[in-house]
């Protein structure tokens, strides 16, 4: 019980990010980009951004899931050593938002993580697109919720 | 019975693994809050590394499709002990706490290629083409640095002095015999070829720890991190250790064999810390003032210049520079 407590502490100081685009239209992943600016100077809270999913612990998604992205999503989701979260960035990775019923999507990302890992955990920041201060919100009320 | 629980302390507790890897998360977070101070941040909190590798290691091991795993599960333990021994045999010395000489430069510079040798087998080990890419950087990084490195610490060893019309010289590759020798006749830096000497070194220590310029192997935005790629949870706790002990190492290193070590008084003890700090925080500047170069100009620039300087340094001591 103690041991998972303190590693549990751990995660919520130090969680480093993932970002995945998932066919948005891209101005959600530049309010990512902003978040890490120096101006919302994220590390104070220690979140990091990291290249790798292997090293993550949140992975933001931002955009509708487009067919051609489905597996590789899925496959990053998995390379993500447990416990591992996500938050969705954006209306479009919320329900879809502007893309719903278009020809080239496969899903929102929530419903296709599901697919392959039924307790995955997520945290919905609406918003076309969110202002960084929400993202940064949105991370940290997902984090309480451990 | 009691020499080898004393050695078993040394190794792990004091200056051993717990001491250096304690000082190396401090020395990873003023890195990391001087580079915040640079961009106008605020930067981490003090404990921020320290919850980085406790996270890392509640996280789960994965081991990748292509890995084998053998050689991919041992490589972050090599690393972290092949730091951890070197970090002791600095300090040992350093502290005067040894009764009898523990290790010579030989060594040391042995000890401390061991993580970036471990990094090499273990991201070859993971089966990631970009992790393969990151080792082979790797590799031509090492083969760059380690001839210049070596040319430059040897200096310490050959510098002849003038002591009352006799020509002295440490002559001994032993740390303590190094220190000896600066305790009688003034640090090695205070001359030419020592000057030449520490700078050639300082800049082979900004890529032994893989920092911006040299950081080639992890160029996290072209190859993701390169070689630690496939490392998540234990392992790259691990890495992330050996990286602490050997920020911890290596500036101490350097103070030893150029800038005269530790004296045990308080002034003594100061001016080491301000030493050591000072080195640090160079390292981090060249850091955030620089942009990454490309593997064939550092090797060309370790194998040109650096090598160069490190050479005629090595020369002029042996002429009494
Ligand atoms: S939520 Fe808006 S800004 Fe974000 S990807 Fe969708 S359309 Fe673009």
């Amino acid at each position: 019980m103690l041991t998972k407590s303190i590693f549990t502490r751990a995660l919520k100081r130090s969680p480093w990010v993932f970002h995945v685009g998932t066919s948005g239209c891209n101005n959600c992943d530049i309010e990512i980009a902003d978040c890490l600016t120096p101006r919302f100077d994220v590390e104070r809270f220690g979140i990091k951004l990291v290249g790798s999913p292997r090293h993550a612990d949140v992975m933001l998604i931002s955009g509708p899931v487009s067919r051609a992205c489905r597996e590789v999503l899925q496959q990053a989701w998995l390379d993500m050593p447990q416990p591992r979260l996500a938050v969705m960035v954006g209306v479009c990775a919320c329900s879809m938002g502007a893309y719903k019923d278009a020809y080239s999507v496969s899903g929102p990302p929530d419903k296709v993580l599901r697919e392959v890992d039924p307790d995955a955990r997520f945290v919905y920041v609406p918003g076309c697109p969110p202002k960084p201060e929400t993202i940064v919100m949105g991370i940290v009320k997902l984090l309480g919720s451990l | 019975m009691g020499a080898i629980a004393e050695w078993v302390f040394h190794l792990l507790v004091f200056p051993g693994v717990l001491f250096s890897v304690t000082l190396g998360l401090v020395l990873v977070w003023l890195e990391r809050k001087v580079t915040a101070l640079v961009q106008w941040r605020k930067g981490p909190p003090l404990a921020q590394p320290f919850w980085d590798v406790v996270k890392l290691f509640g996280k789960e091991t994965i081991l990748p499709a292509d890995s084998v795993p053998r050689a991919f599960l041992a490589m972050p333990l090599v690393a972290f002990a092949g730091a951890g021994v070197a970090a002791s045999l600095v300090w040992l010395p350093l502290l005067g706490l040894a009764e009898r000489p523990v290790g010579d430069l030989i060594v040391v510079l042995y000890l401390l290629a061991m993580p970036s040798l471990a990094l090499i087998l273990g991201a070859s080990a993971s089966g990631n083409p970009l992790a393969a890419i990151g080792a082979s950087r790797d590799v031509k990084l090492l083969l760059g640095y380690e001839l210049p490195f070596v040319a430059a610490l040897l200096v310490a060893a050959f510098q002849v002095r003038d002591v009352d019309g006799a020509q002295v010289s440490a002559g001994t590759l032993s740390l303590e015999g190094i220190l000896a020798f600066q305790q009688q006749v003034g640090s090695v830096l205070a001359r030419p070829s020592g000057l030449l000497a520490f700078l050639a070194a300082i800049i082979c220590v900004q890529a032994k720890l893989g920092r911006v310029p040299f950081d080639v192997a992890e160029a996290e935005t072209e190859i993701g991190e390169g070689a630690l790629l496939e490392y998540g949870g234990v392992g790259l706790g691990l890495f992330k250790l050996a990286h602490a002990l050997q920020l911890a190492t290596l500036p101490a290193l350097l103070v030893l064999v150029f800038w005269g070590g530790l004296t045990a008084t308080v002034w003594g003890v100061l001016a080491f810390a301000g030493k050591v700090l000072a080195i640090v925080v160079v390292v981090v500047l060249v850091e955030n003032t620089n942009p990454r170069v490309r593997i064939d100009q550092a090797l060309r620039f370790f194998w040109g210049p650096v090598a160069l300087v490190a050479l005629v340094a090595l020369l002029a001591a042996r002429l009494g520079y």
